[in-house]
């Protein structure tokens, strides 16, 4: 029986009269790639936000490795082992693909109270971040701007800081979305490299993408997970159908 | 330290206030909706006071003066937005600050060009001079009660506006989040045209007030200029309770410490020693409380934008 | 999935690079401040030399204001406030009899980086707007502290009995060696500051000014990181204020006004943020235009208030911003030379009543043209002064080293 990595404890989030997450109950098994997939405005980057840090529930718990999260912040969760890719791409547009990526690792190779020497040369910080770079398959534009990628390139480069950090549980928000179906195969392709290797909370809506790399899915539908099991069982679940393909909301 | 004393300077304080509420809540609403940081907001409060004096020299009746001084603040306002600041939304708020610094510039050093550097004045009007008995054997001045009570009416129909009309709703939603009302097909720019002009003349409207009682002389609004952006700060950026609560609170607190700060110090310490620390403390107040409140909500008292 | 190891030239360590334009800017504006007592002695001005000593000392102010607002993306509206709380701290240890170096300078240094942490811890937890305010409310603050001072002249301000005496001694009576050592302290800052940005450190606060969410998600929370900059910062400009008291002899609440702020950034503005050379650059530009300006009229701001307003509007890259335009510009101008004349004359091919246009085009090129033969004539006509100038440049070490070797003797006999 595999340990879990990430415990949610009866998660709630409320914006006003709007619940976002209603007592959500949730195990990540260590190793493995967990999907999350919900009809739109079901909470699903709510919960990655709270997840991450980024929000603060109203009532529950989170648990990650046996340590109690829930009031920590998005930076010290970020030691802890956390790792986070954006549904609206967040890059430092002003700094190169690499610098981007070797910040990540600055932020977990000792402190960065140093005043004096030239970070940009930092030979250790850079082959780490070339690595990550290599991994996604952007390492010829290490030398571009963040900004002046393209967009499917931003997403590849949000996989590269993710990884970086050598998290101990990577949390993706929709990172194949607006990708083409190019990019989408080839994001796909690296996911798949990765699984195993890294827990993995992916939110996405692709659903190929999911059938192809999740090992167990959740399905959120307004603030709430009605199934969670292998893709097959969830995939002929009848709540789960009714949900994406019944009653209009 | 004498109770009557108190009490007139608590009234005095509360006047404070409500001056210090005026010139606020046009700024906090223009920095809450627009997200623009509008330094020139002082002198329009200077350009009030002296458009008044100009009007009373021509025309020599108090409430006509006030009318067209108030007329006046609008127009250049809206001039000051049409040719200025509408270039400026959604710049860089270090563009934003360049440009309205030069505003204040130009227009403290205009007008001291146009009517020099000496002080002047505007006498009160028949009617609201003379004072009434406030306790016994205390009196204050029936200007300064003309002053709060007319405070109080705008601060009642500004909320009044802001809370029952639609274009108050639409000024209370683009404050939380402009780009969303513009989305939903507001025209922003006329909403921001319309937030500016009102914020210029409240603004304008508390030179006028003002200049019967104060100098009215340039760099005015500098020092109400600073005071208006501690009062935001407190309230909380573009929330008009926010701006009230915070007026009264530092405009009595300002005025009671300027008076009692060295008396109270007296108490604890040796004469000498509260003699000059006392006034230091005394200007120190109102930043003292600013940092308070900020160290326990950064966002201010009433923050609009919400919490993530 | 094969993965294709490559040599990436970015790990590679890179030849020491040559200094880049930026640096040689800078090096430049140094040159020209060292070269500037001899020139003051020449003209028999001391006037130039006090000027140039307000020059550099606020450039030291305005670089640590670089660090903010370029690096950190902090706009501080009260940055004035450490030149007065540095020129006050000096200046009240004077007057108490203790002004040598040991005990002012670092009075000066401790009182404005406590006054930058108490203030910092409050406003660095806000962003935007309110941290403008709140800047601006703090130095406010400060001066009216300074105001209220009675046994310090309050209003009127505090006169030094002496200039800060190093190892007992009067030095830095001597103009010039006072501003040499000014000068010392802004290339000091210069590579100080320059090194700070470029280090760990300064990556972190340059990347919380880019995407603070992204940061904070890597690991970095953003506060203790501001909090450093702004003492940093802070301290600096005590530096710079502690070279102002020495250099007036005075100091009054006026230092920390916040037009005093305001024309802080200007500076840094007017030069162009970004660079390093940038604020220096505004420094001397705006101390220029006061210094000119303020002779013709006293109400030289009319004019200043709307330049300032057109500089936020079109040229809010400052000096530095032009003068990076300019270079892309030439870069591209030499690709764009053939298309462009191609055009003009198709363009005079066409009839109607674009020959107006078609004649102003052809002004234009035409001017550009003469202009281009000017200026390569006049760069090979100064080309022979140049060598010449280089070969001055490299004798002048020496030739300072023995001034100052004349001065510092002159000293020590008396």
């Amino acid at each position: 029986m595999k340990r879990a990595v990430l415990q949610l404890d009866a998660l709630t989030k409320s914006f006003g009269a709007l619940r976002v997450a209603d007592a959500i109950g949730l195990e990540i098994l260590a190793g493995e790639t967990h999907a999350i997939i919900g009809p739109n405005g079901a909470g699903k980057t709510s919960l990655i936000n709270q997840i991450s840090g980024a929000l603060a529930p109203d009532a529950g718990r989170i648990v990650f490795d046996g340590r109690d999260v829930t009031q920590m912040s998005m930076a010290a969760r970020a030691h802890l082992g956390f790792a986070r890719s954006f549904q609206i791409t967040q890059v430092l547009p002003h700094f190169s693909a690499l610098e981007n990526v070797a910040l990540a690792v600055q932020a977990r190779s000792g402190s960065s109270f140093r005043f004096w020497q030239a970070a940009a040369g930092e030979a250790n910080l850079n082959r780490v971040a070339v690595r990550s770079l290599e991994t996604v398959e952007l390492a010829e534009r290490a030398d571009t701007p963040a900004g002046s990628l393209s967009h499917g390139e931003k997403r590849r480069l949000e996989i590269a800081i993710a990884l970086a950090h050598a998290p101990k549980l990577l949390l993706l928000d929709e990172p194949m979305a607006g990708a083409g179906s190019e990019e989408t195969r080839r994001l796909v392709a690296t996911l798949k490299s990765l699984k195993g290797r890294y827990s993995i909370l992916l939110v996405e809506h692709d659903m190929q993408a999911v059938f192809a790399l999740a090992d167990r899915i959740s399905v959120l539908v307004a603030g709430r997970i009605i199934a969670t099991g292998e893709p097959q069982v969830v995939r002929a679940d009848p709540a789960v159908r009714a949900a994406y393909l019944g009653e209009a909301t | 330290m004498s109770a009557s004393l108190f009490v007139v300077q608590l009234f005095n304080g509360l006047q404070l206030g409500i001056l210090l509420f005026l010139v606020a809540a046009g700024l906090t609403l223009v920095f809450g909706v627009m997200d623009f940081i509008n330094l020139a907001h002082g002198v329009q409060y200077m350009l009030g006071a002296y458009l008044a004096v100009m009007a009373y020299g021509f025309i020599g009746n108090f409430f006509l003066s006030v009318l067209l001084a108030l007329f006046a603040s609008l127009l250049f306002g809206l001039l000051l937005e049409f040719l200025v600041f509408r270039h400026l939304y959604g710049r860089d708020h270090l563009e934003q600050v360049l440009a309205t610094f030069g505003i204040i510039m130009l227009l403290n050093q205009g007008v001291k060009l146009l009517w020099g550097a000496a002080p002047l004045n505007l006498p009160i009007p028949e009617l609201l001079s003379g004072s009434v008995p406030l306790l016994e054997g205390l009196r204050y001045p029936v200007y300064r009660f003309a002053i709060i009570a007319a405070g109080v009416l705008v601060a009642a129909g500004l909320y009044l506006f802001v809370t029952s009309t639609r274009v108050g709703m639409l000024v209370r939603a683009g404050a939380t989040n402009a780009a969303m009302v513009s989305a939903l097909g507001v025209d922003i720019k006329r909403l921001f045209t319309v937030v500016f002009g009102f914020g210029a003349m409240l603004a304008g409207f508390a030179g006028v007030m003002v200049a019967p009682i104060l100098s009215v002389e340039p760099g005015m609004g500098d020092q109400i200029l600073i005071l208006a952006f501690v009062v935001i700060v407190i309230g909380g950026i573009g929330s008009i309770r926010g701006a009230f609560l915070a007026a009264v609170l530092v405009g009595v607190i300002d005025t009671l410490g300027r008076s009692f700060m060295t008396d109270l110090l007296r108490l604890l310490l040796p004469p000498a020693t509260a003699r000059v620390i006392g006034p230091a403390l005394a200007s120190m107040s109102i930043y003292l409380l600013m940092a308070v409140v900020l160290a326990i909500r950064p966002a201010g008292l009433f923050p609009t934008k919400g919490r993530a | 999935m094969p993965r294709a190891r490559r040599a990436i030239p970015a790990v590679a360590p890179k030849a020491p690079p040559a200094l880049t334009f930026d640096q040689r800017l800078a090096a430049g504006l140094f040159v020209l401040l060292a070269l500037l007592p001899l020139l003051s002695r020449g003209i028999a001005s001391s006037y130039l030399l006090l000027v140039g000593e307000r020059v550099v000392i606020f450039a030291i102010a305005a670089l640590s204001l670089e660090l903010l607002i370029g690096a950190g993306g902090l706009v501080s509206f009260g940055h004035a406030a450490f030149l007065g709380i540095g020129a006050y701290a000096a200046g009240i240890v004077a007057s108490h009899g203790h002004g040598t170096l040991s005990i002012a300078l670092p009075a000066a240094l401790a009182t404005s980086a406590l006054f930058a942490l108490a203030t910092g811890a409050i406003a660095v937890r806000t962003r935007g707007v309110y941290f403008i305010m709140i800047t601006l409310a703090f130095a406010q603050m400060a001066f009216f502290i300074a105001t209220s001072l009675a046994p310090y002249g309050g209003d009127d301000g505090l006169t030094w009995p002496t200039r800060t005496m190093l190892w007992g001694r009067p030095l830095l009576k001597d103009q010039l060696t006072f501003f040499y050592l000014c000068l010392a302290l802004l290339i000091a800052s210069y590579l100080g500051v320059g090194r700070l940005i470029a280090s760990r450190f300064g990556r972190v606060l340059r990347g919380l000014k880019d995407n603070e969410t992204r940061m904070q998600a890597i690991g970095f929370a953003p506060h203790l990181y501001r909090l450093t900059a702004y003492v940093i910062a802070g301290t600096l400009c005590g530096l710079a204020g502690f070279l102002l008291g020495n250099q007036a002899e005075f100091v009054s609440p006026a230092y920390m006004h916040w037009q005093r702020s305001g024309e802080l950034i200007i500076m840094v503005l007017l030069g162009g943020t970004g660079t390093l050379y940038g604020p220096m650059l505004g420094a001397l530009a705006f101390l220029l235009l006061e210094e000119t300006l303020s002779r013709l009229t006293e109400h030289w701001k009319v004019m200043l208030g709307p330049a300032l307003v057109l500089i936020a509007l079109f040229a809010s890259g400052g000096i530095a911003g032009a003068i990076a335009a300019w270079r892309q510009r030439r870069a591209m101008g030499a690709r764009l030379a053939l298309p462009l004349a191609r055009r003009h004359r198709l363009g005079a091919a066409r009839k109607g009543s674009r020959s107006w246009r078609r004649a102003g085009l052809r002004l234009l090129s035409r001017t550009a043209r003469g202009l281009r033969r000017g200026a390569d004539a006049a760069r090979a006509a100064c080309a022979p002064a140049k060598t010449a100038l280089g070969r001055g440049l490299q004798a002048l070490p020496s030739l300072a080293e023995r001034r100052l070797k004349a001065t510092v003797v002159r000293w020590w006999r008396e």
